[in-house]
């Protein structure tokens, strides 16, 4: 049974988000980073080859800086302690060549020697980082073309049999131990794609196209996050990335490629005819319906996601619903209109969209 | 000569805040969602309808906009309704930027329905004969003044100040902050004429 998680946030109504807001980074911090709350996303624990490379090169990194820092440190320390103090008898010291200052030039060009060697050395680990990054073998690799909007992620699962395809939102599945190439577009602003376990970031621009392969070593969920400033509600833009033993996978890919089951729940049936009738249709496709407009996340397989709204919100009955009623309490700014529906009818289309396995 | 100098300052400081003034207005982003009620369904007059027949209303008279037009001076609204005309695919009938292909024109001063945002609201949400289809109950009504807004940027009916200048896709003509205003008149297709934009 798949682990239902914890809402990655829980957010108040307007007035009292920042003392909430305070309250939570107050209490994370206490908590040390409370670790069992959300799926990790961690740059220093990998979970696969290529963060491991990125993982290398930060202790590389700070391994050298730390070395220079307590150097210069000491140096600094030495010096105080052995600078000669002048009274108020001495005299002048006006010789600018003496061998003292001869000596301390030829320490100064060490130093400097050292510095140069030591950021060199640093350059030839960033390109063979890089070299390493590229040589992730790409056979038999899954192919996903992401696409960013504001601010959600769509994901078209690509296959040479072009009745293989499928598309899903906010939430990525790939096999474990498998390479995954990534394809990078942006609908509207440029977004970055990161998933800190998995990869370094990787920024999509409209109108280009940019490639990110990686590889999930172990099965887990792992938080991806959009990295580059994107509008209202950039930090509300976030992902799963869900890492599945092999057959899992193909269990899961399968059952994604099905179009949605016509449920005979009367409730879900008269959501159903809201849902085309009214205004989701306009956006959202639920496959085997008349529902296939692009500019909101595929609605097809929404109950089988763990979160709704990219991230912001647990996918249950009820936080469905109050996002339906008012998508602008939960991230203000977004795309989704709000909709005023009596009650019975929204419960009605609730039903339908819980129905959509 | 200094209080001439003064005087000048106090000038250029009164211009800065009045144009700051103007600036943050036409700026403002209301994200609550609006008090008007839900419109209802339109007649289903083309096959081009998005989703499911739905049954034609008893009334049309639900169909008159319960709240005013009052987004033609905000510059946000505005590039909301671009994005939405692209979305909604009106593009694919009366062009990207509104030249016309199947649809008419809305960049130049033939008006057939009328030029008033009102006019604009109801051939939208009732739909129009010969293609236009009706999009009440489709298009929540703060987004179809977004889209009336638009639509008037296309002949250059708002403020330099408020027409969009960027485009989300590629695009091909002009853009709507530099259109020369049209002079908006009633117009009536000749005969056997569907189509004025041919």
């Amino acid at each position: 049974m798949r682990r239902r998680p914890p809402p990655l946030f829980t957010r108040g109504t307007r007035c009292v988000r920042p003392l909430l807001l305070a309250a939570a980074c107050g209490a994370l911090l206490a908590l040390g980073l409370g670790a069992e709350a959300a799926p990790p996303q961690d740059v220093l624990s990998p979970a696969g080859p290529q963060a491991a490379h990125i993982r290398d090169l930060w202790h590389i990194t700070l391994a050298v800086c730390t070395v220079v820092f307590a150097g210069v440190l000491a140096a600094v320390l030495v010096v105080l302690w052995r600078s000669p103090r002048a009274d108020s008898a001495s005299a002048a010291e006006l010789d600018p060549v003496s061998a003292r200052e001869r000596r301390a030039g030829r320490r100064v060009g060490t130093a400097v020697a050292a510095s140069v060697l030591l950021l060199l050395f640093l350059i030839v680990a960033s390109v063979l980082t890089d070299r390493a990054l590229a040589q992730l073998s790409l056979k038999d690799a899954v192919r996903i073309e992401i696409t960013a909007n504001q601010w959600w992620w769509e994901a078209r699962y690509d296959d040479d049999d072009p009745s293989r395809t499928f598309t899903t939102a906010n939430e990525l599945h790939i096999p474990a131990g498998r390479p995954v190439l990534f394809t990078l577009k942006s609908n509207d602003v440029i977004h970055s794609l990161w998933v800190p376990n998995l990869h370094g970031k990787k920024d999509l621009i409209p109108g280009r196209t940019a490639t990110l392969q990686l590889q999930a070593d172990k099965p887990g969920v792992y938080r991806g996050q959009c990295a580059e400033f994107c509008g209202f509600q950039h930090a509300f833009m976030a992902f799963l990335v869900v890492a599945h033993p092999p057959a899992e996978y193909e269990a899961w890919a399968a059952a994604q490629r099905r179009t949605a089951v016509a449920s005979d729940d009367p409730q879900a049936v008269r959501g159903r005819a809201l849902f085309l009738g009214g205004t989701c249709v306009m956006c959202h496709t639920v496959l085997g319906t008349t529902a296939s407009a692009h500019r909101g996340p595929d609605l097809t397989h929404l109950a089988s996601r763990q979160t709704l709204a990219a991230g912001s919100l647990a996918n249950t009955p009820q936080d469905l619903e109050r996002w339906i009623r008012n998508p602008q309490q939960f991230k203000p700014g977004v795309n989704m209109p709000a909709s005023n529906l009596p009650d019975e009818d929204l419960k009605a289309l609730v039903a339908y969209l819980r129905s959509l396995s | 000569m200094k209080a001439a100098l003064h005087s000048v300052a106090a000038m250029c400081a009164a211009l800065c805040a009045a144009l700051l003034a103007t600036g943050c207005e036409r700026e403002r982003r209301d994200f609550e969602p609006p008090q008007g009620q839900a419109i209802a369904p339109g007649t289903r007059n083309t096959a081009q309808q998005p989703g499911e027949p739905t049954p034609a209303p008893a009334a049309q008279a639900a169909d008159m906009p319960a709240t005013p037009y009052t987004v033609g001076d905000n510059a946000f609204a505005v590039s909301q309704g671009k994005r939405l005309y692209r979305w909604y695919n009106c593009s694919a009938c009366h062009a990207p930027g509104g030249g016309g292909d199947w649809g008419p024109a809305l960049s130049d001063d033939k008006w057939i329905y009328g030029s008033a945002p009102n006019n604009i609201f109801l051939s939208i949400v009732q739909g129009r004969p010969n293609g236009m289809p009706s999009f009440g109950g489709h298009i929540p009504e703060d987004q179809v003044w977004q889209l009336v807004a638009y639509v008037r940027s296309l002949s250059g009916q708002l403020r330099k100040d408020v027409a969009p200048g960027r485009s989300d896709a590629l695009q091909a003509s002009e853009p709507e902050v530099s259109r020369e205003r049209e002079h908006p008149q009633p117009y009536l297709p000749r005969d056997g004429a569907q189509n004025p934009a041919r």
